[in-house]
């Protein structure tokens, strides 16, 4: 029996858009109270004046992080007292647990802070010498003042090392992780699998291996060169794993494009896989970069500590900023200290501004433009445009008429 | 067929189905530029196969002729003399473990409590700072973290033991008590602890751990969200039970990663404690040991023996780290919140 025409045929309608010419004004759904604000001043006020009476007044107590946590407590105790006065249950448990997020967040933040405002505060002494960035420990001894000698050694150290180990890590990551993710395969499988395992080698477990596998038997003498395996065996797998997620963030559709309009699968990837992931690929060395310049046991064991100025890496020992640090607070000598805590700030430094240029350079997902770029594409997409509009114009086929 | 605008029309069943042809086969033929990519691509990563398995066998094959002498006893000596043919590490791996589980003792509630709080309470236009302030700090080197642990933390830690280790003394392992069970109160018996070092490891890990946790947050539904807080939840009755539970493997994953890292540290740890071959259970007491410490301690003056034995150290830590990776991996991508981001 055929279907009877006069049933109705079920269709779907456009929404109707007129409704969303004028959006509706989001209102705020977060209200905070006048009470509100005066209750947590007022709790703060008097745990502040108990843990005033508490410490040196009414008992013995005494020690700045003791005094932070008592009051911290008591803050928590009366706040939470003030709050069932007025409120339910339900509400007492929100606004406690508010109470404790809160402080979790500003307790880290500001401690990290702290560790990093307490390098550089007490760096400044020694930085505050120009002299420390030009010359090394080779003619100063650990009672000499802080206008003679520096840490140019330890920075020479630390460049050439690094750099050595990045032209070993960016080829070799980039592209296992361009095989990873364009290739594929079982194989690729268990290679990933692999070097996932190796993310959890301790760095001191790559410095071992290389201690024994080359400068105990003789291949490797101790030197910046053997440093500089030790840190490309930790951080090869680091920038592996991240440019294999960044490379899996590139949109397949843009693949299949070039794959479709002829392109071989080398040209896809030279021209439409790593420039699209290149922020990101860049942001995953520079990461890498970060982790394996503050490496210290690596180079400890492979390298070790030295004061003068090597620029030879495969000769003698050559030290870096991370170890130098370590070996200057280990004396007692105070100008010995100082110093450590420069170059420790000057470490911290370099680390900051990398991490700041893997920032601005990438830091964001593949499509994601800075406004410059997103100018020069829709620049490039006007020509196009333009260039289009003009063929239509005036449809001359180059084809037709070489044929 | 202006009729057809604005419609989708089902299609007409009584029309035939259109016969497809059979699948043709999309083989494509490889150019030279295609051949050379595909080797060198695949020759790279048989390269990294290659040095990540040198690294482990080596260590296995090294490590074996310690584990060949030692036995099972490996595991249950405290002495590291392998120049008596006397070494185990019973001591510095119980170290290692108090040190790590102090860390995530002061990490995990930090760091829960971040995450949250950035995902959760801070407003849109602050979140971005934070989570940037978080990850650069997730980039300080440990040995930055060490000489603040030295120089400030020890010194002004100390008060706050001895106050612990007598108000709280008859629990045993907050007691601090010489050889014959009298509590000791001279400062110095507080220095170098394992509580310090714990202290700093785990403030050192917190960062890679929120932003885990923080990410698997994010991740919730929102439409989740907002049917509990339709329904009349307060915030924390939101968090409990829609953010929680969802996020559930990024907090258990993002542990795990960082007890990793807590249990491999080196230079943090060499630098805070005195290290000891005897397991002390006064966490509050000075003296431990961690195997990462024992092997920067040692390295120097190992014979070929004394470094087979420091391998089988560093291959039993490496191990340990492995499977807590591992489990850790699989934890977050079974959980719900990691099935979406991939």
């Amino acid at each position: 029996m055929p279907p009877k025409s006069t049933k109705r045929v079920p269709t779907t309608y456009l929404p109707d858009t007129t409704i969303l010419a004028q959006p509706p004004k989001k209102r705020s759904l977060r209200v905070v109270r006048f009470e509100d604000v005066l209750d947590v001043l007022g709790s703060f006020a008097s745990s502040f004046s108990m843990t005033w009476l508490l410490f040196g007044w009414l008992t013995p107590l005494q020690s700045t992080i003791g005094f932070v946590v008592v009051n911290f407590i008591l803050f928590v105790v009366i706040y939470g007292l003030i709050t069932s006065v007025k409120s339910r249950q339900q509400e007492i448990r929100d606004r406690l647990v508010s109470v404790l997020l809160f402080s979790a967040g500003i307790i880290l933040i500001s401690a990290l802070l702290f560790v990093v405002f307490y390098t550089l505060s007490r760096g400044q002494l020694a930085l505050g010498n120009l002299n420390f960035f030009t010359e090394s420990m080779e003619q100063a001894g650990p009672l000499d003042p802080l206008y003679v000698g520096g840490i140019l050694h330890a920075v020479v150290g630390t460049l050439i090392q690094i750099s050595i180990a990045l032209a070993l890590t960016i080829p070799l990551g980039i592209g296992t992780a361009v095989f990873l993710n364009e290739i594929g395969g079982k194989f690729a499988r268990f290679v990933r699998t692999i070097a996932d395992a190796m993310t959890a080698l301790p760095s001191i477990v790559a410095g071992l291996f290389v201690l024994s596998a080359f400068i105990r038997t003789g291949v490797v003498p101790r030197s910046g060169f053997a440093a500089a395996l030790a840190i490309t065996v930790m951080m090869l797998p680091i920038v592996i794993r991240a440019s294999d997620v960044v490379l899996r963030l590139v949109a397949n559709n843009l693949r299949e494009a070039s794959l479709a309009l002829g392109a071989s699968k080398w040209k896809t990837v030279w021209h439409i896989v790593l420039p699209t992931a290149r922020s990101g690929l860049v942001t995953a060395v520079i990461l890498g970069t970060a982790r394996g310049i503050g490496e210290t046991s690596p180079v400890l064991l492979t390298s070790g500590v030295s004061s003068v100025t090597n620029f030879n890496p495969f000769e003698g020992p050559m030290i870096s900023l991370p170890l130098q640090v370590f070996d200057f607070v280990k004396s007692p000598e105070p100008t010995m200290i100082a110093r450590g805590f420069g170059t420790a700030a000057t470490l911290l430094l370099v680390v900051l501004i990398l991490f700041a240029l893997a920032r601005s350079l990438g830091g964001k997902a593949p499509g994601n433009l800075t406004k410059r770029a997103q100018r020069a594409v829709t620049r490039k997409s006007l020509e196009d445009q333009k260039r289009i509009e003009a063929l239509l114009a005036n449809p001359v086929r180059k084809e037709r008429n070489t044929a | 067929m202006a009729k057809r605008q604005g419609k989708t029309w089902l299609r007409d069943p009584q029309t035939p189905d259109i016969a497809f042809e059979s699948r043709r086969s999309l083989v494509q033929v490889a150019d030279f530029s295609d051949k050379v990519f595909t080797n060198v691509a695949r020759s790279g990563g048989i390269i990294t196969l290659a040095i990540m398995v040198a690294v482990g066998l080596f260590l296995g094959l090294r490590a074996q002729a310690a584990f060949e002498t030692q036995g099972w006893n490996f595991l249950t000596e405290t002495a590291w003399t392998p120049e008596n043919g006397k070494f185990g590490i019973a001591a510095v791996l119980f170290g290692t473990v108090t040190i790590a589980l102090i860390a995530l003792f002061v990490s995990v509630p930090l760091g829960i409590g971040t995450a949250l709080f950035i995902s959760e309470v801070l407003p849109e236009r602050i979140k971005g700072f934070a989570i940037s302030m978080v990850d650069l700090m997730a980039a300080v080197p440990s040995v930055v973290f060490g000489i603040w642990g030295v120089f400030f933390l020890q010194a002004n830690i100390i008060p706050i033991s001895y106050w612990v280790s007598s108000t709280f003394g008859f629990i045993p392992f907050l007691a601090v008590t010489d050889g014959s069970g009298n509590p000791l109160t001279d400062p110095s018996a507080f220095t170098s602890s394992a509580v310090i070092a714990g202290f700093v490891v785990g403030l050192m890990v917190v960062p890679t751990q929120t932003s885990v946790m923080r990410e698997a947050f994010s991740q919730t539904p929102l439409g989740e969200k907002e049917g509990a807080l339709a329904l009349g939840s307060t915030r924390w009755g939101m968090v409990r039970a829609v953010v929680l539970p969802f996020g559930r493997g990024g907090i258990i994953g993002g542990t795990m990663l960082s007890l990793g890292r807590a249990l491999g540290e080196t230079i943090a740890v060499y630098m805070i404690i005195s290290p000891i071959f005897e397991i002390n259970p006064q966490i509050l007491k000075s003296g431990t040991n961690s195997v990462s410490s024992l092997i920067a301690l040692r390295y120097g003056e190992a014979s070929d023996n004394g470094l087979s034995a420091l391998m089988a150290a560093g291959l039993v830590l490496f191990l340990i780290t492995l499977v807590i990776n591992f489990a850790a991996s699989s934890i977050v991508a079974n959980s719900r919140s990691g099935a979406e981001s991939n």
